[in-house]
Order: structure tokens, then C-alpha cells, then sequence
């Protein structure tokens, strides 16, 4: 096997960014596995307490790079948000792993509006739809909603769910952020009615007997990006040795992190102290194969609810990053004039990936881009890679070919014109 | 004709300051300098359940805030909302501010901005608040220190203790011996000492 030569790597001591959440497993793994170590590099790994950090330390350099949320590379990339930075990531750290949870209350008022309707993960923006009619027609103040950044990936499923069931988030519930710890706090003192948040953030108000998990954001949309490596783009083309080390070390983390049984010795590493600091039943919770909705509830199966590495997971997909590009149109946080693929292109970097794989044996797609909304069940890849089912809620189809015929397509939410801006591909 | 030039009513009256921090003690020393260099604290908070409502009730001009508040991202969050007014927007590296920013989040402080106030008036605040926080944080590696030696001297004596108690020797001989098994073996006062100890513990 082809080694990295120590030698090589431009710079060996790093320092990386991460938020408590239980998907940033690939770097704790790669950090208490030695798996840095024996690509050369000796890593230092940095708490965060807020992605407004991550983004700042990265885009100052005080950080060599972080687990980032996926949209959050291609925001900062073109200038959503008031950081502009070119960003560069050649890495995507695991599918799904969000999930959309209420408080108890207002899951009392959804069951009493439809007793059969409110525990279906697929028709619970629905049920949730019923309630913020008749509560807008008792004249009620609205519902809060909260997620954890602007440019987050929950702020956009949450919108999608929304949106799918004809709420408008902009105008029928007030969206707010905040941080993924406090979440359960600002649930019990009834600040907001619910959240958008990863793990093992729901798992602690399920198991508390707070509040009820709704739908997961691999029923959303199955096997949906989630977390990247991000690198500031100087960054990747002074250091390009030591990043292709760094995605080698991750990629085999992300591997381990995916055999048969490797969970539970997972889950005990990431839940102490030093990373997401949480009790090690409630991160398990979400890391073996099944998913407790609620207290009262037995798990229910849910083998994908988290991915690391199969179904090609770490392969960052252009195309995945036009359909974040298209949310941000959607909700007007990006206007005028979008070239979405020359945003993908220069933001997300398979080639890179491909490099680091070959290295390492894993087979990579051979293509940047793929449809979303067309499989059901696990298929084959260019006759050789399995890749996940892809169905959204909605059951609509992305075509990355055709972003502005995809947001023309996306039926105006009540109360707004479906405005399509001047976007040219 | 004269053409008065276009200034926003934040440009002409004392900024208003409002402070977020967990550690008290920097607060209070960051409001004192603040004050003094002319600005108004307009108030002071270690973490807040509801910081919209705050910040809609305060409407601070900046907020200088702990890069290690979570309350970041909900700031974040307030130029997103439309109806929600005042407007804070990160203080962040336009080109010339760049060395600013980055010596404020490396202090270990961030400042969001109210929409259009000028970076100009807010860099010497910023500088004020950077200082302090410097001051601050080598306060506090200073007394970590301190804390440090006076456990590394209680080491030695209990060191010194024991070879004069084993050993018979005087308080100086002992102090000589360890003094020399740390130069001979490259090592600190404080190290030998410990493995005296340690040594001691494993042999009674």
C-alpha cells in the first residue's frame, strides 16, 4: 500500500475545530484511534462552543480547519452571512443525524388534532399545519422554532418540512436560534414549542421525557449530507500533502466508524468530557440502528439514522452542494445572480477525494453529480458502489442539471409570490 | 448652499455598549474602561435564556461579547429576523480591520455591530476591549503559575522532609542532594522531588 511520507506534509501539527455533537465522531475517532498519528500528523482537537467560532477561526487561520456544517463552506464561500471566505472541502462526514422534536405540549395539541395522524414521521408537518391554523384563527401568537445557524443544514430541513405541508416558516412560526446544549432548556421553559438539532441533543429530551421527536432528517430526505471537513481554500493549496493525510486519516475513521459493532466503543469515546460531554447511554441512543421517537415509545428501527461512511457518505457531491445553494435562493438568503455550478466547483472537491481514496483502496463515484428523489431502497453505483435510497418527503426529484426549473418547480408557500431570480447556471 | 453631511444619529451620541460574559470579574473590569474611554455600558449580562428579548430592550450600539458564549450564534441569528430590530452584524475582517479582528477572537472576544455604524468608531472600543481581555487572561496564567510553584515547593519540602527524616541529613545536605540528582539528571526541583515521593510511597 502507498504510504504518506512524513516528509511530505507541510504541516504537521494541527489544530481542528468541533462542536459537541455526536457527529463529530470522525475526528475523535481518528484522534484516540492513532490514526493521525500514523499518517504524521499530530492534532490538536479544540472544543468549540458555537459555530460563529468555527467559521471565524477557520476563516482567521486560527483554526487549520473543522467539522463544518455543509451549507456553512458554500455560505461563507459566497458571501451569505457576513464572513466572506473561499472555502474548499474534499470531505463530507456523515449523512443524516438530525431530527426535528416538540415539546410535549404542543405534541398534546397535534394528538388531539389528529390522533392518527400526529405519530407518522410523514405526515407530521401536517398534523403541525392543522395547529397553526386553528391557533392564527384564535388569534394565538406563533409557534417558535429553533435551529442552530443561519446557514445550517436544520435551518433548511426545517424550512423543507415546513414547506411541504404549505406552512411558511417566514410568516406562520417565528425561527430562532439556539446553541444545540440549551436546547432542551429553552424547551422546558417553553421559550420555543420546538427544534431542528442533531444529536445526542434529541435523544436527551426524548429520554428526559420532555418532548417528542417528529420525524428524523433521514425520513426528510434519506441519506442527506450533514457535517464536511471545511479548509479555507489557501489553506488547501499552501498545505495540499498535509490535507490529502487529514482526509486519509478521517476516511478510515469514518470507516471504522461504519463496521459491525464499532458503535458502542464509539459512542463511549465521543460522550466523555473532552468531546460532546454528555451521559454515554443517551449519545448510544442514536448510534445503534434504532431511534426512540418518545419516552413512552420503544426504539424503532432506524439502521441509517446515522452515517459515516457507507453509501459512499464521504463523497462530497457537487451536486449536493447546488441543492444547498438552491435552499439558500429559496429562503432569499442568496440573491441575484447565481452560477450554482461554478460555486460547486470551486467549494466542493471530489477530485480531491478521489486522491485520498485511491490511496487507500476505497472505490469513489466517478461523477460529481447525481439526481436526488429517485431511490427507495440501497442501489448500485456505476456497477460497483452502493449508494443509499434518496427519496424526500415530498417525494419530489432533484435534477442538479437544472437548479432554476427545480426552484421554479417548488410550489409557492402560502402568502408569497414564487419569486425565481435572475439565476443563470 | 451647504450640504450637511448624512450622519445617523449613533454617530453623534456616546455609543451604548452592551456586555456579555461569563466571568464577572472581567466584566466589571472591561465597564470600568469602557467608561472611562467615554462609552456607556448600557448593561452587563453572564448568559441570558431569551438574548432577543434583551437585545431588543438594551438596543446596544455594539455588543461586546465572550468568543466562548453559545450566545453567538443566537446573535447570528437577529439580522436574519426582519422584524426584529436593532440589527448586530459580526465585526469581521474588512481588509484593514483584519489584524483587529484577529487579535480580538486570539484574546479570546468578538463584537457584533449595529447594521451601518462605521468600523471606524467601533476599532478603539474594540482596542479597549482587547486589552482588557489580555490583561485578564495573563492575570490568570499568572495566578495558575503561582498556584503551580507553591505546589511544587510543598513537593520539595516534603521531599527534604523525608531524606532528613530516612536519611538523617540536615536541611541543607538534603536540599543539596536534590539540587544535584536534578542537575545530573537534567530534570526540575520539583520533578526529583516527586519521584522521591513516589519512590518513598512504593517502598513503605
Amino acid at each position: 500500500m502507498t504510504v504518506v511520507l512524513k516528509q511530505d506534509l507541510e504541516k504537521p501539527q494541527l489544530t481542528l475545530g468541533f462542536v459537541p455533537l455526536t457527529d463529530c465522531a470522525p475526528l475523535v475517532i481518528a484522534q484516540e484511534k492513532g490514526i493521525f498519528r500514523r499518517y504524521g500528523l499530530e492534532v490538536t482537537l479544540s472544543k468549540e462552543t458555537s459555530w460563529a467560532n468555527i467559521r471565524d477561526k477557520v476563516a482567521l487561520g486560527i483554526l487549520d480547519g473543522a467539522q463544518m456544517l455543509a451549507p456553512m463552506v458554500l455560505g461563507m464561500s459566497c458571501g451569505v452571512g457576513p464572513v466572506k471566505k473561499a472555502m474548499v472541502t474534499a470531505l463530507s462526514l456523515d449523512l443524516n443525524g438530525n431530527a426535528i422534536t416538540v415539546s410535549n405540549a404542543l405534541y398534546a395539541i397535534m394528538q388531539a388534532c389528529a390522533p392518527h395522524d400526529a405519530p407518522l414521521p410523514n405526515r407530521s408537518a401536517h398534523v403541525l399545519k392543522q395547529v397553526i391554523d386553528a391557533r392564527r384563527n384564535n388569534g394565538e401568537k406563533p409557534l417558535s422554532f429553533a435551529t442552530v445557524f443561519p446557514t445550517a443544514t436544520h435551518t433548511y430541513e426545517l424550512r423543507y418540512w415546513m414547506a411541504s405541508a404549505g406552512i411558511n416558516p417566514d410568516r406562520d412560526v417565528r425561527l430562532v436560534v439556539v446553541p444545540p446544549p440549551q436546547m432542551r432548556a429553552h424547551l422546558e421553559s417553553g421559550d420555543v414549542d420546538g427544534f431542528c438539532v442533531g444529536e445526542p441533543w434529541n435523544a436527551a429530551v426524548v429520554h428526559a421525557g420532555i418532548g417528542r421527536t417528529l420525524i428524523t432528517k433521514y425520513e426528510l430526505w434519506n441519506n442527506s449530507p450533514e457535517k464536511v471537513l471545511g479548509v479555507t481554500r489557501e489553506w488547501a493549496e499552501q498545505y495540499p500533502h498535509t490535507h490529502r493525510a487529514l482526509l486519509m486519516a478521517l476516511l478510515e475513521a469514518a470507516r471504522w466508524l461504519d463496521q459491525p459493532n464499532c458503535r458502542r466503543e464509539a459512542a463511549a469515546l465521543i460522550a466523555c468530557g473532552r468531546y460532546v460531554q454528555a451521559p454515554e447511554e443517551i449519545v448510544a441512543m442514536s448510534m445503534n440502528g434504532a431511534y426512540r421517537y418518545a419516552f413512552d415509545e420503544v426504539p424503532r428501527d432506524l439502521p441509517d439514522f446515522n452515517v459515516f461512511h457507507r453509501y459512499a457518505a464521504n463523497f462530497p457531491w457537487r451536486s449536493h452542494a447546488i441543492w444547498f445553494l438552491t435552499q439558500m435562493v429559496r429562503w432569499r438568503q442568496l440573491r441575484g445572480q447565481v452560477n450554482f455550478r461554478r460555486i460547486a466547483e470551486t467549494v466542493y472537491r471530489p477530485d480531491l477525494f478521489r486522491d485520498a481514496a485511491a490511496l487507500l483502496g476505497i472505490p469513489a463515484p466517478g461523477v460529481d453529480y447525481k439526481t436526488e428523489g429517485e431511490h427507495a431502497a440501497p442501489w448500485l453505483f456505476d456497477s460497483r458502489i452502493t449508494l443509499g435510497s434518496d427519496l424526500f418527503i415530498d417525494g419530489r426529484t432533484f435534477n442538479p442539471d437544472d437548479p432554476i426549473g427545480y426552484l421554479a418547480g417548488i410550489v409557492p408557500v402560502a402568502g408569497r409570490s414564487n419569486v425565481v431570480p435572475l439565476v443563470r447556471r | 448652499m451647504v450640504v450637511m453631511p448624512d450622519v445617523k444619529r449613533s454617530d453623534v451620541r456616546k455609543l451604548r455598549v452592551l456586555l456579555i460574559d461569563h466571568s464577572v470579574g472581567r466584566a466589571a473590569i472591561l465597564e470600568r474602561a469602557l467608561q472611562d474611554a467615554g462609552y456607556v455600558v448600557a448593561a452587563k449580562l453572564t448568559g441570558v435564556m431569551n438574548l432577543y428579548k434583551e437585545v431588543e430592550r438594551i438596543e446596544p450600539d455594539v455588543i461586546i461579547i465572550d468568543l466562548e458564549s453559545p450566545d453567538r450564534d443566537m446573535l447570528e441569528q437577529m439580522r436574519e429576523i426582519s422584524r426584529d430590530r436593532p440589527k448586530p452584524v459580526v465585526m469581521f475582517a474588512e481588509d484593514d480591520d483584519s489584524d483587529t479582528i484577529r487579535q480580538a477572537v486570539k484574546a479570546g472576544v468578538s463584537a457584533y455591530v449595529v447594521d451601518g455604524l462605521s468600523a471606524k468608531r467601533v476599532k478603539p472600543l474594540m482596542e479597549v476591549a482587547i486589552a482588557r481581555f489580555r490583561e485578564y487572561q495573563a492575570l490568570r496564567e499568572e495566578l495558575l503559575h503561582a498556584k503551580v510553584s507553591l505546589a511544587e515547593r510543598k513537593l520539595v519540602e516534603k521531599a527534604k522532609g523525608l531524606l532528613m527524616q530516612r536519611r538523617g541529613m540536615s536541611e541543607d545536605e538534603a536540599y543539596k542532594a536534590l539540587r544535584k540528582m536534578a542537575m545530573d539528571g537534567n530534570r526540575r526541583l520539583a520533578e526529583v522531588a516527586e519521584n522521591i515521593l513516589a519512590v518513598a510511597n512504593i517502598l513503605i
